[in-house]
C-alpha cells in the first residue's frame, strides 16, 4: 500500500514540476511575433489581428464565389514566402496604360471555384504573370521608410554609372486610400508593396487580397469578383483595420549568426559584387504613430524600386508604370527561413521557379548582369560564403 | 426547445427522487471494463433501476484538468468539464426496448440527444432499430464512454477525422448470434446524412464532425438522400473481436426546389476497427483504422482532400488488481496510446509534392480504478501536427489529470 502511495506522489511530482518538455523556439528561428515595444493595447490589437490574419473563410462568411485561398495564412504560413499551391495570376496589363481585360475578369485569376460554380480562365490574348506569396514580416518597417528615403535611392539615369538604374512604381490610388503628405507625380504616388510595387501602403495591400484573392468584400472594396456587382461587405471595417494593424507590427527578421567569420565574409562579398545596389541594407524609418516603428534602423535588403531584371523574367505583364521586365526588388530578410513555410523546399523568385538561392541568382539579368557575374566569377568558398550569409538572413 | 425538453426531462428525474425511498433504487452492476462486442456497448452499461418502474437511469461524468504547450506556449492551467451524459432505458414490453443518451458537453454549452432508439426484436438476428441512432462506424464512435478508457481525450482520429458520436435521425437492422466460443454480429441503417460543410469548413480541410453543427440535421438530409451505415463484426472470446464498417452517401445539396444546382458527390467511409485481450498478462489492445473518400470539386482547392486515413492503438497492461485503499477489486493499470491522422492524403497540382496535413501523437498513461467503473488517469500527450506544405511540425505537449465515473 505504501508504494502505491508512493507511486501517486511520485506522479504529481512529477507534473508539478514541469509541464511540457518543448522549449520556444528561438526568435531568430521563426517569423512570427511582434516588433518590440509595442504597448499593451498595441499588443492586444496584434493579437486581434493575427487573429483574423488566421481566419477561415468560408461560402458562408463571404468566400469566393471564386477565389485563390480561404485564408491569410494559407498564402503565409508562419508569416513566410507561400507555396506554388497559393501562387497568384495577373493578367491583362502590359504597359502604363493600364489593364485592358478589367472587364473581364482581370487584373488578377480567380483559380479555384466553391462547389456549384466555374473558377475564371484567362481570357483569350491576356498575357499573364504567376506571383508567389511574400513573407509578410516587418512590412511595417517599409511602410513607414520615407518617400524621400526612396527616392534618394532611385537613379534612373544612371548617374553613378553602376548600371543599375531603379525607379518608383508611380501608382493610383483607390479612393479609400488617404495619401496624406506622401509624394506624388501626376497624380500618382510610390507604390512599395507587391511583385511589382503595385500597392501604395498595407491597407490598400490588404484590401485587394481579401477581395481578389479571397473573394470577400468590404466597405473599402465592396466588389464581388464573381459577379461584378457591389454587396454587402463580408468583412467588417474594424476587423480589416486590426490585420493591417498586425501586418506593420510583425517584428523584423532576426538574424542567425551574424558574427560567425564566414558570414561576415560573405556580407563583404555581398557588397563586393554590388548586389547591395538594389539589395539594400541600412535603412531608416520615419515618423510613425505606431512607436516602436518609428525612426528606427533596419536591413530589409531592398530599395523598394523596380529594376529591369532582363528578359528571363519578362512575362509580357505589368502593374502601374513599370515595365513587363520591370519588378521591385524583393527584400531578402527572412530567406533563410523560407524552406520553413515552403513545404522544405526554396521556391524563390517573383513565381518560386528558383529552387535554391544559387539558381535564384543566376535568373537575374538586366540590371543585375553585372552583380550575377562577379558573383559567377567568385571561388566555390567565397560563393559558398555568400549563400552562408544569405541564409543567416 | 431542446435545453427546455432536457429542463422537464430533469424535473421529472427529480421529483422521482424526491417521492421514492433511495432505498428502493436497485443498482444492476455492470462490469464495464468487459466487453461483449462493440455493438453491446448502448445495452451494457450501469444504471439504477428505481423500484418498480419500467425506467432505468444512468450516466457518467467526465472532467479534467489539463496543461498542453504548442511550441512552448501554454495558455495555462484548464479545468475542464468534458461532458456528462445522462442515460435512461425502458424495457417497454420484453422484446421491445427504448435507450436513450443525452450528453451535456462543456458545462453544457452543447447538449445533444446523442442517442434515442427504440428496439423491436423479431428474432435475435433481426432486430428494427430507429430513432436518433449512433451511426456504426469504427468502434469508439458507439462505445465512446469516457469511464472506459484510460485516457482523458477522445482519440483524434475517432473525433476529428471520424465524426466522434455521429448520430443522425434513421432507421435500421441489427442482429447477433451466439455460437460457442463465437459470436456475430451485424448492424445495417439508413440515417441522416453529411452536408456541404465537409468540405466548407472554418477548419480549413475536410472535416467530416463539421456536419454535426447542422442543427437542421435531424430533422431533414442535405441531399435528400440517406446515408447507409453498416458494419458486421465477430468476435471470439478467446482471441478478441475484429470489425468492418463502411458509411456512405451522397453529402452535397445538388437539387434545390426541383432544379438541379450541383453534381451529387458521394462521401464514403471505411473502418476497421478491433480488440482482444492477451492471455496471462491480460494486456488489453485496441484500435481503429479509417479511411475517408470524399468527392471533392476538381476546380475547388486541395486544401481540401479528397482523402483521409488514420487511427488509433491502445495498450493497457494492468499492473496490480487486488484489493487497495480498501478498494476491493481496484486495478492500476499502465498504457499508452498511439495515434495518426494524414488529413489530405495526395499531392500538390502545382508541384507533384507531397501535401502535409499529417498528425502524430503518443500519450503515455497511469490509471486508477477503485471499481470498474471509475477511472482516474493521468496522461501525457506528445503530438506532433505538419500544415499543409509539410512545414516543421508545430509539437504540442503536456499533462492531463482526470476522472471519468458512471453513476
Amino acid at each position: 500500500m505504501k508504494k502505491i502511495f508512493i507511486f501517486f506522489v511520485f506522479c504529481f511530482s512529477l507534473i508539478s514540476c514541469e509541464t511540457s518538455y518543448v522549449d520556444i523556439p528561438a526568435d531568430d528561428e521563426i517569423l512570427d511575433g511582434p516588433v518590440d515595444g509595442l504597448s499593451n493595447e498595441e499588443l492586444a490589437r496584434f493579437l486581434k489581428g493575427d487573429e483574423g490574419f488566421a481566419e477561415v473563410f468560408t461560402g458562408n462568411t463571404g468566400l469566393g464565389s471564386v477565389f485563390v485561398a480561404s485564408s491569410c495564412i494559407s498564402c503565409h504560413a508562419g508569416d513566410g514566402k507561400g507555396h506554388p499551391f497559393t501562387t497568384l495570376i495577373r493578367f491583362g496589363q502590359i504597359d502604363e496604360t493600364g489593364n485592358m481585360f478589367l472587364n473581364q475578369g482581370g487584373p488578377q485569376l480567380q483559380n479555384r471555384a466553391m462547389p456549384g460554380y466555374t473558377p475564371e480562365q484567362i481570357p483569350f490574348g491576356a498575357t499573364f504573370a504567376k506571383f508567389t506569396p511574400p513573407a509578410n514580416t516587418g512590412l511595417g518597417f517599409l511602410q513607414y521608410l520615407t518617400d524621400a528615403d526612396i527616392l534618394a535611392m532611385a537613379d534612373p539615369d544612371d548617374l553613378n554609372g553602376d548600371g543599375i538604374s531603379g525607379v518608383p512604381n508611380w501608382v493610383v490610388l483607390p479612393s479609400y486610400i488617404d495619401p496624406q503628405s506622401a509624394a506624388t507625380q501626376g497624380g500618382k504616388y510610390i507604390g512599395r508593396f507587391g511583385k511589382k510595387a503595385a500597392a501604395f501602403n498595407l491597407l490598400h495591400q490588404t484590401v485587394n487580397a481579401y477581395n481578389q484573392d479571397m473573394g470577400i468584400t468590404s466597405l473599402y472594396f465592396p466588389i464581388d469578383v464573381y459577379t461584378g456587382e457591389e454587396i454587402d461587405p463580408e468583412i467588417t471595417t474594424s476587423k480589416v483595420n486590426d490585420v493591417v494593424f498586425y501586418l506593420k507590427t510583425l517584428k523584423a527578421p532576426v538574424q542567425r549568426n551574424q558574427n560567425d567569420p564566414e558570414v561576415i565574409h560573405g556580407k563583404n562579398l555581398f557588397n563586393q559584387v554590388n548586389c547591395v545596389g538594389c539589395h539594400k541594407s541600412d535603412l531608416t524609418t520615419g515618423y510613425s504613430p505606431i512607436t516602436a516603428l518609428a525612426f528606427k534602423n533596419f536591413s530589409p535588403y531592398t530599395d523598394l524600386l523596380l529594376h529591369n531584371m532582363g528578359s528571363g523574367l519578362d512575362d509580357g505583364y505589368t502593374e502601374g508604370i513599370a515595365k513587363t521586365y520591370e519588378w521591385k526588388t524583393p527584400a531578402l530578410w527572412g530567406l533563410g527561413l523560407s524552406e520553413n513555410s515552403q513545404g522544405g523546399q526554396y521556391f524563390l523568385m517573383h513565381d518560386g521557379r528558383a529552387h535554391s538561392i544559387e539558381e535564384a541568382i543566376s535568373m537575374h539579368g538586366g540590371e543585375a548582369t553585372n552583380s550575377r557575374t562577379a558573383f559567377n566569377n567568385l571561388s566555390q568558398a567565397e560563393k559558398n560564403a555568400v549563400l552562408k550569409f544569405l541564409k543567416s538572413l | 426547445m431542446k435545453l427546455r425538453l432536457t429542463l422537464i426531462l430533469f424535473l421529472f428525474i427529480s421529483n422521482l427522487f424526491a417521492q421514492i425511498d433511495p432505498s428502493l433504487l436497485k443498482r444492476i452492476p455492470k462490469d464495464t471494463v468487459k466487453q461483449l462486442l462493440n455493438m453491446d456497448a448502448m445495452y451494457n452499461r450501469p444504471s439504477l433501476n428505481i423500484n418498480k418502474t419500467p425506467i432505468a437511469i444512468g450516466g457518467y461524468l467526465e472532467t479534467n484538468w489539463q496543461k498542453l504547450t504548442t511550441d512552448g506556449i501554454s495558455e495555462g492551467h484548464q479545468f475542464q468539464a468534458r461532458r456528462l451524459s445522462v442515460f435512461m432505458s425502458s424495457a417497454i414490453s420484453k422484446r421491445i426496448k427504448f435507450l436513450s443518451e443525452i450528453e451535456y458537453e462543456e458545462g453544457g454549452k452543447e447538449i445533444a440527444i446523442e442517442f434515442a432508439s427504440v428496439d423491436v426484436e423479431f428474432h435475435p438476428l433481426v432486430n428494427f432499430r430507429a430513432g436518433i441512432i449512433i451511426n456504426p462506424i469504427g468502434a469508439f464512435n458507439q462505445n465512446h464512454d469516457g469511464p472506459k478508457w484510460e485516457f482523458t481525450d477522445r482519440p483524434i482520429s475517432a473525433t476529428q477525422m471520424l465524426p466522434g458520436t455521429f448520430s443522425n435521425s434513421g432507421a435500421g437492422l441489427f442482429g447477433k448470434k451466439y455460437s460457442g466460443n463465437w459470436m456475430f454480429g451485424y448492424e445495417a441503417y439508413f440515417s441522416g446524412s453529411f452536408d456541404n460543410s465537409i468540405i466548407d469548413n472554418t477548419e480549413g480541410k475536410t472535416f467530416l464532425p463539421s456536419a454535426k453543427e447542422n442543427p437542421e440535421r435531424f430533422e431533414e438530409i442535405n441531399s435528400g438522400e440517406p446515408l447507409f451505415t453498416g458494419k458486421i463484426a465477430v468476435r471470439n472470446s478467446k482471441i478478441g473481436e475484429i470489425g468492418l464498417s463502411h458509411m456512405g452517401g451522397i453529402y452535397n445539396k445538388f437539387t434545390d426546389d426541383g432544379i438541379t444546382i450541383d453534381v451529387p458527390r458521394r462521401v464514403n467511409v471505411y473502418a476497421i476497427d478491433f480488440n482482444t485481450t492477451l492471455p496471462k498478462i491480460k494486456t488489453f489492445i485496441t484500435g481503429e483504422w479509417a479511411w475517408i473518400n470524399v468527392e471533392v470539386p476538381e476546380t475547388y482547392t486541395q486544401q481540401f482532400g479528397n482523402k483521409q486515413h488514420g487511427g488509433f492503438l491502445d495498450i493497457v497492461q494492468p499492473v496490480l488488481k487486488r484489493k487497495m485503499l480498501d478498494w476491493e477489486n481496484a486495478s492500476l493499470n499502465i498504457a499508452c496510446r498511439l495515434e495518426y491522422v494524414d488529413w489530405n492524403v495526395g499531392r500538390f497540382n502545382e508541384t507533384n509534392g507531397n501535401i502535409g496535413e499529417h498528425l502524430w501523437s503518443i500519450m503515455p498513461a497511469i490509471s486508477f480504478r477503485p471499481t470498474s467503473q471509475t477511472v482516474i488517469r493521468l496522461n501525457y500527450r506528445l503530438q506532433k501536427q505538419t500544415d499543409i506544405f509539410g512545414n516543421p511540425p508545430s509539437i504540442t505537449d503536456g499533462y492531463s489529470l482526470g476522472i471519468s465515473t458512471y453513476f
